[in-house]
């Protein structure tokens, strides 16, 4: 994690109006962010936003269309070789050799990027020690669960020691467990000075990454902490609202002056006041007098679901507009 | 380099570890050789023949013996006339009848060329030429005995068949079988293993490493090259254990031949591959490069020579055609590197270019 006290870390990967066309669909659309060294980057959107696609270009398999990027100094679009050489790619489907051991496995990754000798040895014994596989190197990677696949492919991404790292969602069909553990390798390599870039549909991984960025048909929607991110509602608080009819509750919020918009959490609604003027007992009473029955009327602190599904409609609308 | 070692490495053991490949690779093609080498039969034995024996000398009933114990025809009737043999062809009791005519004896002992009449059931035009070959295989032998102090040439014609003098079609075959078992290992093998590194997503794995596509494709396709090689030349060794296939040429022109075909057929695997998303598209798309050229168009099977005019131009980018050219000639004519260099170069050029052509959509992003 980068600590804001000490002077900003310098950007090792620079995004400038990055697009990428496949047709007439644009995947990504126009796209400007840097990451500092050292700092987990975090890229939210649903399927088909263009995470993938921006991290493909980022890594140099993908040519944009226009726009460019630079990764630790290298543009992507004139020297993809040399940027391959600088990152660590890890997708989602671990791309293990599922007929190799786990030893066949690092070995054949440690040679395509040339490792030898002394080298060779302490890497392997990194990734062996990192997926926790140390004592089964001759068992075959397909036999491995999910959690041990992942941190053994994890550890098949940084064996020639990248200084930056791609995860494109990692943690896909993986337990709870395994998940906590592999983040907090993740939190252990940005802290010995490694850039992380990670997509992710799980609203609580993207909690634990120092920047958010969130995108939405190829567009990026919102960048910034996730403090930063839920800024946007400091003058629109949201009300958790309960009662014994959140479809109704839901359809009366909609409709009231008060409200901005409400979206269902659970059996709970949440809506976004359009005013911090406006006091809990001022909607209760409001609720109360058109007859609606209410449990519980709370303020909430803004989730990064809330931010997100806000981004989205803003979005959507504008989009819509256009 | 290294790239290439690296991926050559983890395709053999993934080759080794994959027990059901290997065995495809290796040991099916020799099975499918003795399999179609004993199916793909086009000779033709005891064909019922009815005679007609005008003559009735020792010399015509000779002759008549002549036939019979070849072992290619049946005597199934004597006929007198011509009516009694239209009902023995139409009711198929007979596919050939055989006419010695009047004044046979005679005209032999005088040293005048004869004629002998053959009938044959043309309904089917393969087994009536291969017949006629054998009643002119007949005839010559024949004549020889008949004739004594007579030129050997007084009984009919006297076709030369060379390099395969008795016409056996597991010669004829054989070649072209070794061209399709080739194709199945390079071809389905190579981009089989491809289109499972794209299933698997390894492919993309190994696309974010420093490594150029050129090392990727040699690392990937120098295993299967040395693999389809030995199955080659099992099939090679096999067929002349089991089918008699005469090895005439030298082993390096075969060995050279061989690459070059084996090399197009990789890259027309590489080609497949980048085609294709999964294996089942793999499959069928190599069905229809591969397989259906080298049935059709190669000469296996179906003389060229015999095509309409549009399909013999077709036959020329078809590489097995080549192949079978210069793989007849160095296995059973002998020829040596200097004979075959025309194939060798068509072969070279396919090769070059489906690699290229791959390669270049292999390398596209």
């Amino acid at each position: 994690m980068s600590d804001p006290s000490l002077t900003p870390a310098p950007a090792v990967i620079q995004v400038e109006h990055l697009s990428r066309t496949f047709g007439a669909f644009r995947a990504v659309d126009d796209v400007t962010f840097d990451v500092r060294r050292g700092e987990v980057f975090g890229f939210l959107g649903s399927n088909g936003a263009g995470k993938s696609t921006t991290i493909r270009m980022l890594c140099g398999l993908l040519a944009p269309t226009s726009g460019r990027a630079s990764v630790d100094g290298l543009d992507v679009g004139t020297d993809p070789e040399g940027v391959k050489r600088r990152i660590g790619y890890m997708s989602q489907r671990f791309s293990l050799y599922e007929l190799l051991t786990v030893e066949q496995n690092i070995d054949f990754y440690a040679g395509l990027y040339g490792l030898t000798g002394e080298r060779y040895q302490r890497r392997r014994k990194f990734a062996l020690d990192i997926g926790g596989l140390a004592g089964r190197e001759r068992e075959l990677a397909r036999n491995l669960s999910g959690g041990w696949k992942q941190r053994l492919a994890l550890g098949c991404a940084l064996l020639h020691e990248p200084p930056i790292l791609f995860l494109d969602e990692p943690t896909g069909g993986v337990d709870p467990v395994s998940r906590r553990e592999f983040w907090r390798l993740i939190d252990d390599l940005s802290r010995a000075g490694t850039t992380v870039l990670v997509t992710t549909h799980y609203l609580d991984e993207a909690e634990r990454c120092d920047r958010v960025a969130i995108m939405h048909f190829g567009k990026l929607a919102a960048l910034g902490t996730i403090a930063e991110l839920k800024s946007v509602f400091a003058d629109r608080p949201i009300m958790e609202v309960r009662g014994p009819d959140p479809v109704g509750l839901m359809a009366w919020l909609d409709q009231s002056p008060l409200v901005e918009k409400t979206s269902l959490f659970g059996t709970a609604v949440h809506a976004v006041l359009k005013s911090a003027a406006t006091s809990v007992d001022h909607l209760t009473r409001a609720l109360t007098g058109a007859g609606r029955a209410v449990d519980s009327l709370v303020p909430v602190v803004p989730s990064l679901e809330d931010v997100f599904l806000d981004v989205v409609d803003r979005l959507g609308r504008a989009g819509g507009e256009a | 380099m290294r790239g290439v070692m690296a991926v050559a490495i983890k395709e053999l053991r993934q080759i080794r570890r994959d027990r059901r490949s290997l065995l495809i690779l290796l040991f099916i093609p020799v099975f499918f050789l003795f399999l179609y080498g004993y199916a793909l039969n086009f000779d033709i034995r005891h064909v019922t023949m009815a005679i007609e024996d005008r003559d009735h000398t020792a010399e015509s009933r000779a002759l008549v013996a002549a036939f019979v114990q070849s072992a290619y025809f049946d005597r199934v009737a004597t006929v007198d006339n011509d009516e009694q043999v239209d009902a023995l062809m139409n009711r198929g009791e007979t596919r050939a009848l055989l006419v010695i005519p009047e004044g046979f004896t005679r005209r032999i002992f005088r040293g005048e060329p004869v004629d002998v009449q053959v009938v044959l059931n043309g309904d089917n035009a393969n087994t009536a030429t291969t017949v006629l070959g054998y009643v002119n295989g007949v005839l010559t032998e024949a004549s020889v005995k008949l004739g004594g102090p007579v030129r050997a040439s007084s009984v009919g014609v006297t076709p030369r068949v060379w390099y395969n003098p008795e016409l056996r079609s597991a010669l004829f075959l054989v070649p072209g079988l070794i061209a399709y078992i080739a194709t199945i290992s390079a071809v389905v093998s190579t981009s089989l293993s491809i289109v499972r590194e794209k299933e698997n997503g390894t492919i993309e794995q190994i696309r974010m490493a420093p490594i150029s596509t050129l090392s990727y494709i040699l690392g990937k396709t120098i295993p299967y090259l040395i693999l389809a090689e030995i199955s080659a030349f099992l099939i090679v060794l096999a067929a002349m254990a089991m089918f008699g296939l005469p090895m005439r040429g030298d082993w390096g022109t075969l060995f050279l031949v061989l690459t070059a075909f084996l090399v197009g057929g990789l890259g027309t695997g590489l080609l497949v591959s980048t085609i294709s998303d999964t294996q089942q598209t793999a499959l069928q798309t190599s069905m229809l490069l591969a397989f259906l050229p080298v049935f059709m168009l190669s000469g296996f099977i179906f003389p060229i020579a015999s095509m309409p005019v549009f399909l013999q131009r077709v036959t020329t980018v078809v590489p097995a055609k080549y192949f079978l050219i210069a793989l007849r000639g160095v296995v059973l004519k002998g020829l040596g590197l200097q004979d075959v260099l025309m194939p060798l170069l068509a072969l070279t050029i396919f090769a070059v270019a489906v690699v290229g052509l791959s390669a270049l959509r292999l390398a596209r992003r």
